[in-house]
């Protein structure tokens, strides 16, 4: 009776493995969310030195700029400040991918499933709705030069996205999802302290987020 | 009642039962995306599915991505109601012997 039962429990054990694994996209790795969060953490230490450095060069600059505006009429404090830091938030976002997607990959080779499935499809298409209209939303406040606004959005719509991803991958994301759009939310009324937030959002709460997944899901 | 008589023949295989969980929480399913689900041949697959499908708890799509054939699976409702009492049957196995 007691290897018939056993045999049973095994059985609804792996209805619910198979449930689980055509379903969603287990191979997301808690070392990508280290990874991502550590790149982060980086980019705004460098952006906040860029920051800080205009700020104190920002009477030095005034002057060259009122004098190359004057002469070529195109170069403003925002373009000078504003290349550098997009130079940083391209660099993060790169290395913060390449290293998350390695992971991932390295992850998905143990685990025995594919990295491009029908899952992990599934999974991208439903990141990527809120991400392109954040991201063009965010476009046009820089457009707009509503600057202190960009962080808040970026943590916003990034917690969307990931409580969205959540039905396709593993369910945790969904409470680091909440935890960045509260983050964002209340950054709207701390507006100037933006890239704090930001470092805490995309670098503290990821560190924190994959280190509790990896010894959750894959310490051995 | 003895719960035993519910537990499902058809059901009694890790492959089929694999084959079944997979349809019920996925509108349907291709051929492939099946095979690299429960890792093993084309063949056995292939048997299986025949299996399933002549119980009638299973029927086959047959579409087209492009030009090439693709031919995906989904249970029929005869075959939700069977898996779903195959279910009920095992926990009440597993209660009653606690």
């Amino acid at each position: 009776m007691n290897i018939t039962n056993q045999e049973h429990q095994e059985d609804l054990h792996h209805i619910k493995q198979m449930m689980e694994r055509s379903s969603r996209f287990i191979s997301l790795s808690g070392l990508s969310g280290i990874a991502a969060g550590s790149c982060a953490l980086v980019g705004a230490y460098f952006a906040y030195d860029v920051i800080s450095t205009s700020r104190g060069n920002i009477l030095k600059t005034l002057d060259t700029t009122i004098y190359e505006t004057s002469k070529t009429g195109n170069v403003s404090i925002e373009s000078f400040m504003g290349n550098r830091l997009f130079v940083i938030a391209v660099v993060t976002f790169i290395a913060s991918f390449l290293l998350s997607f390695l992971f991932t990959y390295l992850r998905s080779k143990k685990t025995n499933t594919p990295l491009w499935g029908s899952t992990s499809k599934r999974l991208f298409v439903n990141v990527m709705i809120p991400m392109i209209a954040g991201g063009i939303y965010l476009l046009k406040l820089i457009e707009n030069e509503a600057y202190g606004l960009i962080a808040p959005g970026c943590l916003i719509f990034y917690g969307l996205a990931l409580v969205n991803a959540s039905k396709y991958t593993l369910g945790e994301v969904r409470y680091l999802g909440y935890c960045q759009i509260a983050l964002g939310l209340i950054n709207l009324w701390f507006v100037g302290f933006g890239l704090y937030f930001w470092a805490i959002g995309f670098g503290i709460l990821h560190i924190l987020y994959g280190m509790y997944m990896w010894n959750k899901y894959e310490r051995e | 009642m003895n719960p035993i008589q519910h537990l499902n023949k058809v059901f009694d295989n890790r492959i089929r039962l694999g084959i079944m969980s997979a349809l019920m929480v996925n509108d349907e399913i291709n051929f492939n995306d099946l095979k690299e689900l429960l890792q093993i041949t084309d063949g056995n697959l292939a048997s299986h599915i025949k299996g399933l499908e002549e119980s009638g708890y299973i029927k086959v799509l047959k579409g087209f991505i492009g030009r090439k054939t693709n031919t995906t699976y989904t249970t029929t409702k005869v075959g939700e109601k069977a898996f779903k009492q195959h279910i009920e049957a095992l926990e009440k196995m597993i209660n009653s012997t606690k």
